[in-house]
C-alpha cells in the first residue's frame, strides 16, 4: 500500500528568528514505496519526527494531504483514522514506549486486542518475540527490561498486525551494534515481505539496508 | 486480556496512585453521608422528643426551679422531682380550650442495679394519659399493674427482670423503642406504682419535697388543647388564673433545642460544603496531574490505533472503579461512625439524636455514592478531554 504526502506543511506559531512562526515541515511531497526501505536522515530539529508523525496520522498538518492508497487520512474522523492506523500503520515511536502495566507479551498483543481480534494473538505475539530475540522476557514488565529490549518490544508490537506500512523513528537510537543490526534486519525483512518501511535515523549503518535515502533540511525533503 | 480488562490492569499496577484517589473519594463520601446522617438524626431526635412529650402545654409548680428541673429531666437527662397540689388538675381541666389533661409524677431514684447513676421515674395515669401510653402500646399491650414498669431503651434491664427502687421490687414488663432523647433513660409506671415509690422514698427520708400525702400531689399536668384554640392564649390563661403553677408551651421549651439543632446543622452543612469544595478542587488537580503524568502512555495507545473515545472510556472506567470503591468505603465508614458514636454525639451536643430508619439511610447512601462517582468521573473526563485536544505526535516529541 502506497503512503503519499502531498504538499504537507506543519507551521508552529512560536517566536523564531524575526517571525512569530516557523515551518517544521514545508510544502513537502513524498511517496513511500511498497516493498522498500526508505530512509530519512537529517539533523536534530530538522523536522524528521514531525513529518513521520504526520504520515502516521498522529499530527494534523497545517496544510496538504496524506494519502494511504486512495484515502485522505486526515479527512477521516478520529474513530476511522484510529482504526485505519491500527490496521495499516505500524509505528515505532522514539524513546521508551512500553506500557508499564502490561507484560511484554501483553504489550505486543495490544494492537490485536484493541478492536477485539485477539483470537490468534498469542501465537503471533510469541513468534514476533522470538524473532526480535526477547521471547524469554514474555512475562516480564517493561521496567524490568533494558533500553534495547524495550525497543525490540516496540518493534514486535508495530509488526503485530502485519501492517502494510511501517514507520520507525530512530528505532536503534540507544542500541548496541549487535541489536542495531538485528533491528535493521527485521525492518528489511518486513520490506522484503512487501511492507512500505520508513526509517528516520541518524545511524549511518542504516544506509546499507535502505533502498532510497532522503535528507530533511529545515522542513524540506531532498532525495540523495 | 481484553480491552475491557485494561483499566483494571492500570489500577492494579499503580497501588499508591489507586489508593490516593480512592482516599480522596472516601473523604468526600464520608463527610457527605456522615454529615447528612448527623443532621437527619438531630432533626429526627427533635421530632421524636416533640412526639414523645405529646402535649401542647405542660404545667409545673410555679417555682423557677421546677421549670428548670422539667427541662433537665427531658433534655439533659438529670433526674429530679417537684410536686404541686392535685387540686390544680381539676382547675386546669376546666379552663376553656383544654381538651384533655393528664397528670404525671416524677421521682428520682437514688441508685439501682440497672444503672450506675440515678434514673428518672415517671408515673402516669393510664386512664387519662395521652403522652406515654401510645408509646408503651407499641411494645406492651397489657394494662400496667402496680409495681409494673416500662423502661426506656437505655435502661440496662431485660423484660422479665426486676428493678429495685427504695427497697421495692418493680417488674420490667416492656422496653420502649429508642427515641434518641433523655427519655430513653427513664422508667415509666402507673400512678399507683409511683405513689408507692414516693411513699417508700419518704419513708426512707430520701424525698424531702414530698412530705405531703402522695394522693394529694402531682408533678406536672400535660394538656392537649382543643382544635381552634390558640395554645398561647390557653397557656397565658392558666398562668394568670390558676395559682401556684407555671404553664409552659411545649414548643417554647423545645425552641432552645431547635435553635441549637439549627446551629449545629448549619455548622455541619458548612463543613460538608467546605470539604466538598476542597475535595472537588483536589480531584480536578489530581486527575489533571495524573493524566498529565500518563500522557506519554496515552500517546502510545494512540500510536497503536486507540481512538480518543476508547481512551476516554478507559480513563472513565478507571475513575469509576476507584471512586465507587472509595465511595462505598466512605459510606460504610460514615454509617459505622455515626451509629457507633450516636450516644457520644448526643451527650456532647446535649441534643436529641435519633438515627434515621434504614430506608432513609440507604437513600442517603445511594445519593452520596452517585454524587461521588459522578463528580470523580466529571473530573477524570475533563482531564481526559483536555489531553485529547493535544496531538499524540506532539506528546511523543515532548518526551524526547
Amino acid at each position: 500500500m502506497i503512503l503519499k504526502a502531498e504538499a504537507v506543511t506543519k507551521k508552529y506559531f512560536r517566536k523564531f528568528a524575526d517571525k512569530n512562526y516557523f515551518y517544521a515541515v514545508n510544502e513537502t511531497d513524498f511517496v513511500l514505496k511498497e516493498g522498500a526501505v526508505t530512509e530519512i536522515i537529517g539533523r536534530s530539529g530538522s523536522g524528521k519526527t514531525t513529518f513521520l508523525n504526520i504520515l502516521a496520522g498522529l499530527l494534523s498538518p497545517s496544510s496538504g494531504r496524506v494519502m494511504l492508497g486512495d484515502t485522505d487520512i486526515y479527512s477521516l474522523n478520529d474513530k476511522k483514522l484510529s482504526l485505519l492506523r491500527n490496521d495499516n500503520i505500524g509505528v515505532i515511536p522514539q524513546g521508551q514506549t512500553g506500557l508499564d502495566s502490561l507484560t511484554v507479551l501483553e504489550n505486543v498483543k495490544l494492537p490485536y486486542i484493541l478492536y477485539g481480534k485477539g483470537e490468534d494473538a498469542d501465537e503471533r505475539a510469541a513468534a514476533l518475540l522470538e524473532m526480535v530475540g526477547i521471547a524469554h522476557l514474555a512475562d516480564s514488565y517493561p521496567h524490568e527490561l533494558s533500553g534495547g529490549e524495550v525497543r525490540r518490544l516496540a518493534i514486535a508490537r508495530a509488526l503485530m498486525k502485519n501492517p502494510p506500512v511501517i514507520l520507525a523513528d530512530e528505532p536503534t537510537g540507544d542500541l548496541d551494534d549487535e541489536n542495531t543490526e538485528i533491528v535493521f534486519g527485521i525492518l528489511r525483512k518486513a520490506a522484503d515481505d512487501g511492507a512500505s518501511v520508513l526509517l528516520v535515523t541518524h545511524e549511518s549503518d542504516a544506509q546499507r539496508y535502505a533502498d532510497e535515502i532522503y535528507r530533511m533540511n529545515s522542513g524540506k525533503l531532498e532525495k540523495i | 486480556m481484553t480491552v475491557h480488562s485494561l483499566p483494571f490492569k492500570n489500577i492494579r499496577h499503580k497501588p499508591s496512585r489507586t489508593a490516593a484517589l480512592a482516599v480522596i473519594v472516601f473523604l468526600m463520601a464520608f463527610t457527605l453521608l456522615g454529615g447528612t446522617l448527623s443532621v437527619l438524626s438531630l432533626q429526627r431526635g427533635l421530632a421524636a422528643l416533640e412526639t414523645r412529650l405529646g402535649a401542647d402545654i405542660i404545667v409545673v409548680p410555679d417555682t423557677a426551679k421546677s421549670k428548670m428541673n422539667l427541662e433537665n429531666i427531658v433534655l439533659q437527662g438529670i433526674p429530679g422531682y417537684f410536686y404541686m397540689d392535685k387540686e390544680c388538675v381539676d382547675k386546669i381541666a376546666q379552663v376553656e380550650g383544654v381538651e384533655q389533661v393528664s397528670a404525671q409524677y416524677y421521682l428520682a431514684s437514688v441508685s439501682s442495679g440497672c444503672c450506675s447513676m440515678p434514673v428518672q421515674i415517671i408515673g402516669f395515669d393510664p386512664e387519662t394519659d395521652f403522652s406515654v401510653t401510645p408509646w408503651i402500646r407499641q411494645s406492651y399491650g397489657e394494662t400496667l399493674g402496680t409495681l409494673d414498669v416500662v423502661v426506656g431503651c437505655n435502661i440496662n434491664k431485660l423484660v422479665g427482670g426486676t428493678l429495685k427502687f427504695y427497697g421495692l421490687e418493680c417488674n420490667v414488663v416492656a422496653k420502649l423503642d429508642r427515641t434518641g432523647t433523655e427519655l430513653d433513660n427513664a422508667v415509666y409506671g402507673n400512678v399507683d406504682t409511683v405513689k408507692k415509690l414516693i411513699a417508700a422514698s419518704v419513708e426512707k427520708g430520701l424525698n424531702e419535697l414530698a412530705k405531703k400525702d402522695p394522693d394529694k400531689i402531682v408533678s406536672s399536668v400535660l394538656i392537649k388543647v382543643k382544635d381552634g384554640y390558640n395554645i398561647d392564649d390557653v397557656t397565658d390563661y392558666i398562668n394568670v388564673y390558676v395559682r401556684h403553677v407555671q404553664a409552659v408551651r411545649t414548643k417554647s421549651m423545645l425552641t432552645g433545642v431547635a435553635d441549637s439543632l439549627g446551629g449545629v446543622s448549619n455548622v455541619i452543612q458548612i463543613l460538608i460544603a467546605a470539604v466538598w469544595v476542597f475535595v472537588l478542587i483536589l480531584l480536578f488537580v489530581v486527575f489533571s496531574a495524573m493524566i498529565n503524568e500518563r500522557k506519554r502512555e496515552f500517546a502510545v495507545y494512540r500510536v497503536m490505533g486507540t481512538s480518543k473515545s476508547m481512551l476516554a472510556k478507559m480513563v472513565l472506567t478507571e475513575s469509576t472503579v476507584l471512586s465507587f470503591s472509595g465511595s462505598v468505603l466512605g459510606c460504610a465508614a460514615a454509617v459505622l461512625c455515626v451509629s457507633s458514636f450516636s450516644t457520644v454525639i448526643e451527650n456532647q451536643l446535649q441534643l436529641p439524636f435519633l438515627l434515621p430508619d434504614f430506608g432513609t439511610a440507604a437513600i442517603c447512601g445511594l445519593i452520596t455514592l452517585a454524587a461521588s462517582v459522578v463528580i470523580s468521573s466529571v473530573a477524570a473526563f475533563y482531564a481526559a478531554i483536555k489531553l485529547s485536544r493535544v496531538d499524540a505526535g506532539l506528546i511523543l516529541r515532548e518526551g524526547n
